[in-house]
């Protein structure tokens, strides 16, 4: 089973369908049941993380999502909200680092794009998976990916492609099960659609 | 490197896409999903859909076709016309979009574009503008419900200063629309997107009057813009997305083949 976490964050339904597009049956669910017996799980996110952080304590999905032993894969805050801390508050950064589910190591902070470089980070930009990494199966090196952020965590041990926009920062990152991109794959045509593919198929 | 982008605009009106002149005179394009289909196939970045009646008829966005786009494509997308609430950006992106913009309601209540921001963050509260250079006064102003002819007001606002208010509230991408020149294909207005580009320090995308492959090079090339949004050239096929995007490339502009 392929479950989708209902994390209340919109967009849920863009990932549905990038699913079920590539053939696959998928649930979107916040039952324990459901996250505890799933195969594959995606846990997107839209929105900020002081807010997604909230959703998740609300319906109790912080200790959940932690117990997972299946691979699971954040997209965008999804992927942020697997570190440490984030400092995203919305309009306005937050006051204090937001705790999130600490499951890979670092802190999501602002991105310090170069000058002549907006924020957000918006648009496609290119990507350098680390090679051989099967979430890149069939992705060459330099794909362009759907971004839209403004916060990044920086590449670290666990970093499994980079990207660059001022700084290099991470695009995809894993550890144990636990994988998370950047981008939005289910917005990334092709190349996205192979690693939505190489997920469901490791 | 991040890649500049092409933006079909489709003018959704009664469910079908319309087009009009001067934001006048709409004739039917064509149904949504088909045409949306076709410019992701063509290689679009993204697209974005207006409800051109939604303001000014004080109705949200008819949502079903919303997840009809969504459900068949996989670039980004986002939604426009009569986002007035929390509630009406949440179920737009609910059904599926990526980002929501607002214009007539952001004029109406500025606090609404930070409410979003901090709702939905920064990044997918896209404001548009349309903005008209008024010849006897020499400046340029803001119209709100430009959708409907007979309710376009001219607010107090001058477009410069309404494009540093809406960033200091959150918006994270501003649509400028020239109202001069749309539907007339006579190219953008590089000095009035320029001037606006040196105040943006967010995406920027230019709006209006788009009528040859050499308008889309001169707005990323001269001016400086995230993104070139078209209408007309792209549903009359005047230009090939494909075609654009391999002549950009040769202009030297960062573009995703």
């Amino acid at each position: 089973m392929i479950v989708i976490i209902d994390t209340g964050c919109a967009n849920l339904s863009s990932v549905k369908f990038a699913v079920e597009r590539l053939g696959y049956k998928v649930v979107i669910s916040k039952e324990r049941e459901d996250i505890l017996g799933a195969d594959k799980l995606f846990l997107p996110g839209v929105g900020t993380a002081t807010e997604a952080m909230e959703n998740l304590r609300q319906r109790g999905l912080i200790e959940l999502v932690k117990q997972v032993d299946k691979p699971l894969l954040g997209i965008c805050l999804g992927m942020q909200m697997l570190a440490e801390f984030s400092i995203e508050g919305g309009a306005k950064q937050a006051e204090e680092p937001v705790p999130c589910l600490g499951l890979v190591p670092g802190t999501v902070s602002l991105m310090e794009p170069a000058p002549g470089q907006r924020l957000p980070h918006m648009g496609w930009n290119q990507i350098q998976p680390q090679s051989d990494h099967p979430l890149f199966k069939d992705i060459e090196p330099g794909s362009y990916f759907y971004f839209v952020h403004s916060y990044a965590l920086p590449v670290g041990e666990h970093t499994l492609a980079e990207c660059d926009y001022g700084n290099a920062f991470t695009a995809a990152v894993g550890r144990d099960n636990f994988f998370g991109v950047q981008f939005h794959p289910e917005r990334s045509g092709k190349a996205g659609a192979q690693l939505i593919k190489n997920f469901l198929e490791m | 490197m991040l890649a500049k982008r092409i933006i079909p605009c489709l003018d959704v009106k009664d469910g079908v896409v319309v087009k009009g002149v001067k934001f006048r005179n709409h004739e039917v394009m064509g149904d949504i999903v088909p045409l949306a289909k076709r410019y992701a196939e063509e290689g679009a970045d993204e697209l974005v859909f207006y409800d051109i009646t939604a303001s000014s008829d004080a109705r949200v966005v008819d949502k079903s076709w919303v997840s009809r786009v969504a459900e068949v494509i996989d670039i980004p997308f986002c939604v426009a016309g009569g986002i007035k609430t929390i509630d009406d950006a949440n179920r737009t992106l609910q059904h599926g979009a990526d980002k929501v913009s607002i214009n007539s309601p952001a004029l109406a209540d500025p606090s609404l574009i930070t409410k979003l921001a901090d709702k939905f963050g920064v990044q997918c509260i896209v404001v548009g503008i349309d903005s008209y250079y008024c010849e006897e006064t020499k400046q340029y102003q803001v119209k709100q419900f430009t959708g409907d002819e007979k309710r376009t007001v001219t607010t107090t606002w001058n477009t410069f200063d309404w494009v540093k208010e809406v960033q200091e509230r959150g918006a994270g991408e501003i649509v400028l629309n020239v109202m001069n020149q749309d539907g007339v294909r006579q190219g953008y207005d590089l000095e009035q997107l320029s001037r606006v580009r040196e105040i943006c320090k967010v995406p920027l995308i230019a709006s209006g009057g788009a009528g040859e492959m050499q308008h889309f090079a001169d707005a990323f090339n001269q001016s400086d813009v995230d993104g070139a949004l078209a209408a007309s050239v792209f549903h009359k096929s005047i230009i090939n997305i494909g075609e654009l995007k391999q002549f950009l490339k040769q202009q030297e502009v960062a573009i995703r083949l």
